[in-house]
């Protein structure tokens, strides 16, 4: 049955090319023996009758020609899965490196997935309080929700990730199973460390599961990465009812280990090089997210991406906001003036929010009360402009107002701390003293009985 | 002839497959794949080679696995059942897959597209000796509350019926009605038929735009209307509202059947609109909204080749709807997806590509797909509509790229949508500078004969209205507001009204998600009124500052949330407020 085949075709970046293969099928995983002791694993991306076209997950170093014993495993991508997968460390495809040794388990499930069928889907409903007022206000995340942060080089996206999983683990209803699956692809050795080290001050390291496929690890690692750890993560939320959040960092170097494979395949380019099917391929990652009727779990997606060139109409943002439900935008601007997190309220979305917050999950005034702070910022931007055309002296005083808003708005309600938990209570009632900087008549997003009800009361302060 | 066409797999990649050698399939034609029966379609053919699309995932496929050939083209099943149900895009039922399968979909399951054990209370519409041709009506059966299912004869059959049914329960399969055919054999027809997706299915005649379908979003029916039978495009770049304005529209149009197709996006989209569809009550007939609806599903992690067909699949159901007499909507959510499809199975196939990718029949793809909408009279004499809402979500939100410019030249109606009113939460975010429909014209006398003979005037005056206030708005970006005349500030005040109180609709409200065609122009009366009373003040030397501390702006702008639908007559109270208000700034200042 296990044919061993003894050489290869040819070699071109991580592919090469085996002839005269029996039996092969597509998407098929291969062992390979180098030299007689270097193990690697490949994965069959073409087949022409006997001839496959073979990724290779560990580079192709070392490889030639001659050297290479290739046997068919019979089976696609599997990862062995197990509740004692939590507290552990794996490698890009799925490989314990933490020295603890193999997981022992005999549960192996296809890293591909299969799509979720939306009749058995539960439409998300619950929020996450992740402490964090520029999310919690107004970009709630939603338990079962795919949110990426769209960041840049440089900016503390890492550090808002981790006082998300810290703040949202530590959340009112502690009672339910909560875990952390972390995937990385391509990350330098120190952000992984970062994140370890906050997973373990935050004292949720037993509960975290890490994939870690390191910037020097080889590219096709890279693009089976997120796979196996959100196969991990389907496992615990959905066979094992827990409550997953999934960080995966970073998109970016996925996109562009695709690129990579797909131009040595020599595939047709789409836009800026990147394979055709890239949409296809993040879709079958992000459309992952979700709740399965009849199932205690759930699988909540944070996928940070890092824009090229902070350009947020790049393939790889664009695509993915075409596919996820929102998303979190950090901004240069912001972080240049030390607010932090220097999350840019206007792009930044979130579509699950409009059903899981209101009456009944936060207070009946959170949906008008977001947009009117959306559209009160909008209007910052506006004086803003014209201030810096006619100077700050000329403006009109409802558009002074405004720049007095936005300033306070930036520093008090975007700007917190690091550390700081803010309850949606807290949140909500910052919201309202902002507003109350400016004129009741300006306030034309909310409905006129909530603002009687919530606009702070300017003779309670002994006017 | 029985005998089936056979072939061998030689090459996958992806989703495309490739058989060596002459194989005698078809072109378009359905094949079954491998040990697992994969759906696939045959998508070229050569001397010596043939492609195939297969529409589910490839691996585990090998070489060397058989293909078969169904001999028929990609086709959906037409009868009983259609509606208040979900599909994936090749018309397999997703309950039905949910319930062999579990809630993953696996590959290769074979369910039947409709529900045949079912017993319908049919009527019977012929007798024996009746002349049928093709959309006779033969029976009729009561599909869901809202919809009365009527089952016609195929278009190719034609002849004299030598025997048919009682009234009575029938299942889709059972045989209702025999017709001898002019050349004298004879054919069995029940209330199934099979109608191939990439082929419109015949009419008569085509007639001109000359109604509108209403939606009740002010924007749309009063600003950009779409006609029945017409098409539209709603660009925008994610986050800007194109699922949001389909949903509305899905909810509330004047449409008899909704089928929408959600192509390439969310799950948790779909599951939203069948969870909410089925608790909304259509505000008509006060039935469920699922009664009139059918989802199709692919969403973006289904496989690719399957993306490709659901819009066919979900324009063929429309066609075969507008059959039976009845105004059909079809909202294409999202068409873009569907065109990466095209390009991503462009690219697997190794087509030369056009431009940004996009093979170079994707023009003749979308113009193909639009033109199978309109006002038709069918075979039988009656008269159904197919109109079409594409959503395009255009890369970077930039409308240059080819799906939108393409699309724009074969739709009647643009909504574009804005980046920058959707980031201030300006909902629907529908751009009224850069939108337009070309239907105006055409639906002018329906206004005039339904709502008002003002009603296109006074729309006109309201765009003017806007078309000033951008103008005026460059002056202000550059040197601010105070320096403007008094009656520039007027029209920049009015127009916040209008932009405030009429195009913006909020969809959460009870009363101000769809708002009648009355209301919609009585607003409009009143705030042109009020326009009206505050310029003559103006030009008699009342300064803005005066008019504006009234706080009838504020009030015009609330009448969207403070007048109940149910209440109109309140709307012309608000000329005597502003009536009031005139003569107490006249007493005050006069």
């Amino acid at each position: 049955m296990a044919i061993e085949y003894l050489g290869l075709s040819s070699i071109n970046g991580p592919l090469v090319v085996l002839d005269g293969v029996q039996e092969a099928f597509f998407d098929e995983i291969v062992e390979f023996v180098v030299d007689g002791n270097i193990k690697k694993m490949g994965r069959i991306v073409e087949l022409n009758e006997d001839k496959a076209v073979i990724q290779v997950f560990e580079g192709t170093e070392n490889m030639s020609l001659t050297n290479t014993h290739t046997r068919l495993s019979g089976h696609p991508m599997e990862v062995a899965v197990s509740p004692d997968m939590l507290g552990r460390t794996f490698n890009g495809i799925g490989i314990p490196i933490d020295g603890l040794g193999s997981l022992g388990s005999a549960d192996k499930r296809d890293v591909n997935g299969l799509p979720l069928n939306p009749v058995r889907r539960e439409y998300p409903r619950n929020y996450i309080r992740t402490g964090i007022s520029a999310i919690d206000g107004l970009t709630t995340l939603i338990r079962g929700q795919k949110l990426p942060i769209f960041s840049g080089n440089g900016l503390p996206h890492d550090q808002l990730a981790a006082q998300i999983v810290k703040q949202a683990s530590l959340g009112d209803n502690s009672d339910e199973q909560f875990a952390v699956v972390f995937g990385a692809m391509g990350v330098k050795h120190d952000v992984a460390d970062y994140f370890r080290k906050a997973f373990e001050e935050s004292g949720v390291s037993d509960h975290v599961c890490m994939f870690l496929n390191m910037a020097n690890d080889p590219v096709v690692e890279r693009l089976i990465t997120p796979k196996v750890a959100l196969t991990a993560a389907e496992y615990l939320a959905f066979e094992c009812n827990m409550h997953i959040l999934v960080i995966l960092t970073d998109m970016t170097s996925f996109a562009e280990a695709m690129r990579e494979v797909s131009s040595s395949r020599g595939e047709i380019p789409s836009r800026k090089g990147y394979p055709g099917y890239l949409y296809s391929e993040f879709a079958t990652l992000y459309e992952r997210a979700g709740i399965v009727e009849g199932s205690n779990g759930s699988v909540t997606q944070l996928p940070i991406l890092t824009m090229p060139n902070d350009d947020i109409t790049h393939p790889i943002p664009d695509l993915t906001g075409y596919i996820t439900e929102g998303q979190v935008v950090l901004d240069r601007n912001l972080h240049g003036q030390s607010v932090y997190p220097p999350i840019s309220i206007l792009p930044s979305l979130s579509r699950l929010m409009k059903d899981g917050i209101g009456k009944g999950y936060t207070r009946e005034d959170h949906q008008d009360l977001a947009n009117q702070l959306f559209s009160a910022y909008a209007k910052v931007g506006e004086a803003r402009n014209l201030a810096s055309v006619i100077g700050e002296d000329e403006l009109s005083p409802i558009d002074k107002q405004y720049l007095k808003f936005g300033e306070e708005f930036e520093k008090r309600y975007v700007g917190q701390g690091p550390t700081e938990n803010r309850t949606i209570m807290q949140t909500l009632d910052l919201g309202w003293e902002l507003l109350s900087l400016l004129p009741k008549e300006e306030l034309d997003r909310i409905d006129t009985k909530l603002i009687e009800i919530y606009y702070p009361k300017k003779e309670n302060e002994g006017a | 002839m029985e005998s089936k066409n056979i072939g061998k797999i030689y090459g996958i990649n992806g989703p495309v497959i490739y058989l060596k050698g002459k194989t005698g399939f078809k072109m378009s034609e359905m094949v079954y794949v491998g040990e697992e029966r994969l759906v696939g379609e045959v998508i070229s053919l050569d001397k010596d080679m043939t492609t195939i699309q297969v529409y589910e995932e490839t691996s585990g496929l090998k070489p060397g696995e058989q293909v078969e050939a169904t001999g028929a083209a990609v086709s959906v099943t037409l009868a009983p059942g259609i509606l208040n149900n979900i599909f994936d895009g090749i018309e397999r039922p997703l309950e039905s897959i949910a319930e062999s399968g579990g809630a993953f979909i696996t590959r290769g399951v074979s369910v039947d597209s409709l529900d045949t054990e079912k017993l319908w209370d049919t009527h019977m519409m012929v007798s024996e000796g009746d002349i049928v041709h093709g959309g006779t009506i033969i029976a009729e059966v009561p599909e869901t509350h809202a919809i009365l299912h009527k089952c016609m004869v195929p278009p190719d059959v034609e002849g004299t019926v030598v025997r048919a049914a009682e009234d009575g329960q029938y299942t889709i399969k059972d045989t209702l009605v025999v017709v001898e055919l002019n050349d004298g054999s004879r054919r069995e027809l029940s209330m199934t038929q099979h109608w191939p997706i990439r082929m419109p299915r015949p009419v008569h005649h085509r007639y001109s735009a000359n109604e509108p379908l209403v939606t009740g979003q002010r924007i749309l029916d009063t600003m950009f209307p779409i006609a029945k039978g017409g098409t539209a495009a709603i660009p925008g770049g994610f986050g800007t509202g194109k699922t949001m304005t389909q949903h509305q529209i899905a909810k509330w149009a004047d449409a008899d059947i909704i089928i929408y197709i959600g192509c390439g996006e969310r799950g948790n989209e779909m599951t939203q609109v069948l969870e909410e569809f089925s608790e909304l009550v259509d505000p008509k007939t006060g039935n469920p909204l699922m009664d009139r609806t059918t989802l199709i599903a692919n969403t973006s992690n289904m496989p690719v080749a399957a993306r490709e067909a659901s819009i066919y699949t979900g324009l063929t159901l429309a066609e075969y709807y507008r059959d039976m007499g009845y105004d059909v909507a079809i909202m294409a959510d999202s068409t873009s997806r569907w065109a990466e499809a095209l390009r991503e199975l462009s690219g697997r196939l190794e087509e030369m590509p056009a431009e940004e990718g996009f093979p170079a029949y994707l023009a003749s793809r979308l113009s193909a797909f639009y033109e199978r909408a309109g006002m038709m009279q069918t075979l039988n004499g009656g008269t159904g509509s197919v109109s079409i809402i594409g959503a395009v979500s255009p890369q970077g939100g930039d409308f240059s790229e080819p799906v939108t410019q393409n699309t724009k030249r074969f739709v009647r109606c643009f909504w574009g949508l804005d980046k920058s009113l959707a980031y201030s939460r300006h909902f629907p975010a529908i751009h009224w500078l850069t939108s337009y429909s070309e239907y105006l014209p055409d639906l002018a006398g329906w206004y005039s004969d339904h709502v008002s003979p003002k009603f296109v005037d006074y729309r006109n005056r309201m765009m003017t209205i806007l078309n000033q206030e951008s103008s005026l708005m460059e002056i202000v970006k550059l040197i601010g507001g105070d320096v403007l005349p008094d009656d520039q500030k007027l029209i920049l005040e009015i127009a916040k009204v209008i932009r405030l109180g009429f195009l913006q609709q909020n969809a959460f409200h009870k009363d101000d998600t769809c708002v009648s065609m009355e209301k919609q122009f009585k607003m409009m009366d009143v705030i042109l009124y009020l326009y009206k009373r505050a310029r003559k003040l103006v030009a008699m030397g009342m300064p803005m500052s005066v008019l504006k501390a009234e706080g009838i702006f504020e009030k015009v702008i609330a009448i969207k949330y403070d007048v109940p639908n149910d209440n109109l007559t309140m709307l012309d109270f608000y000329k005597k407020d502003i009536d009031e208000f005139y003569d107490r700034v006249m007493e005050k200042n006069g």
